[in-house]
């Protein structure tokens, strides 16, 4: 068990290090910056003329089909590590169980190709 | 095993932590922020108990998909503070409801939970290789009906968002790779001879 673990002190060493890096970073930007702050300096800056609106606007809903559908291929390639790697042990079975799996994803990756989800506008 | 323990509580408290202030933070940015950490430090937690492929499966589909998900939905959904703030009192019974049926059926789920004899009880059962291959090894075969049900699940999800989300928009226009790489120089391109001093 400890030498599994030990396995991961890279990982545990590079969080440290990104962690300590990020704030040694913001502390001195804290600490040694000068700060006179000013209405004119802090408000939003939008070419010359007051900000109009709001950042926050809708936005397309496009932008949100492609999320779902990227995590969809997402979830199917997971199930395609462990399958990889178990494949001499499953064998023919295991092998066209996959591709039955595989078949019924690409039968919804043709409809969305044909119904033009995946073009921009 | 003293290093086990004082991952574990650190992890856990990171967890814990991050979990209260997804919902405790006021912007709802800063809550899929607090989201994401959670799922880290959960993968990490994954990681002490051995599992690790789900480990690396919540940071790939959790962190990497579920989360971005999350951050369209929050930017998409054009959220006014004030808002937001005012409807609280009178969405507090119907959410206080809710939450409490929630805790009342993991307390139901805890207490009659038996795990089955043949499950195995630490990943040194799991025998030759680690978590994915032990998954592998059942996944496909012994439980491939629920492994082709999980597939059904993603095309109706498929389906679904594509039935749900999708607008077709008049009058835009497309490009149509065919067209135009079938154009060809004699129907694009006319020669015309123009005469001095006369326009086309």
């Amino acid at each position: 068990m400890e030498s599994y673990l030990l396995e991961y002190l890279p990982i545990v060493i590079l969080i440290a290090i990104a962690v300590a890096l990020g704030a040694a970073f913001i502390l001195a930007a804290w600490v040694l910056a000068p700060r006179s702050p000013d209405p004119e300096k802090v408000s939003a800056y939008e070419c010359g003329f007051n900000a109009f609106d709001d950042a926050r606007m809708k936005f397309d809903v496009r932008f949100y089909l492609v999320a779902i559908l990227f995590i969809i291929f997402d979830l199917e390639v997971a199930f395609l590590f462990p399958w990889a790697v178990t494949l001499d042990e499953t064998g023919v079975f295991g092998f066209w169980s996959m591709m039955v799996f595989l078949g019924v994803l690409t039968v919804g990756f043709i409809y969305e190709w044909k119904k033009g989800a995946l073009e921009w506008e | 095993m003293a290093i086990t323990a004082v991952a574990f509580y650190t992890l856990a408290t990171i967890t814990i932590v991050s979990a209260f202030l997804v919902i405790a933070a006021r912007n709802p940015v800063h809550s899929v922020l607090f989201l994401i950490l959670t799922f880290f430090t959960t993968a990490g937690l994954f990681v002490l108990m051995g599992a690790e492929f789900l480990a690396m499966l919540l940071v790939v589909v959790y962190v990497g998909a579920v989360a971005v998900l999350f951050l369209f939905v929050v930017m998409m959904l054009d959220i006014d503070f004030a808002e937001l703030k005012r409807g609280f009192l009178s969405y507090l019974p119907l959410g206080g409801l809710i939450g409490v049926i929630l805790v009342a059926q993991f307390l139901l789920v805890g207490s009659a939970w038996v795990s089955p004899e043949n499950a195995a009880r630490s990943p040194a059962e799991f025998g030759e290789g680690g978590t994915a291959e032990a998954l592998g090894r059942i996944l496909y075969t012994e439980y491939v009906l629920v492994f082709q049900l999980s597939g059904m699940v993603l095309f109706t999800a498929m389906i679904g968002a594509i039935v749900l989300t999708l607008r077709q928009r008049e009058g835009v226009k497309r490009q149509n790779v065919a067209t135009q790489v079938g154009r060809r120089r004699t129907e694009a391109v006319v020669l015309k001879d123009v005469k001095p001093g006369e326009g086309i």
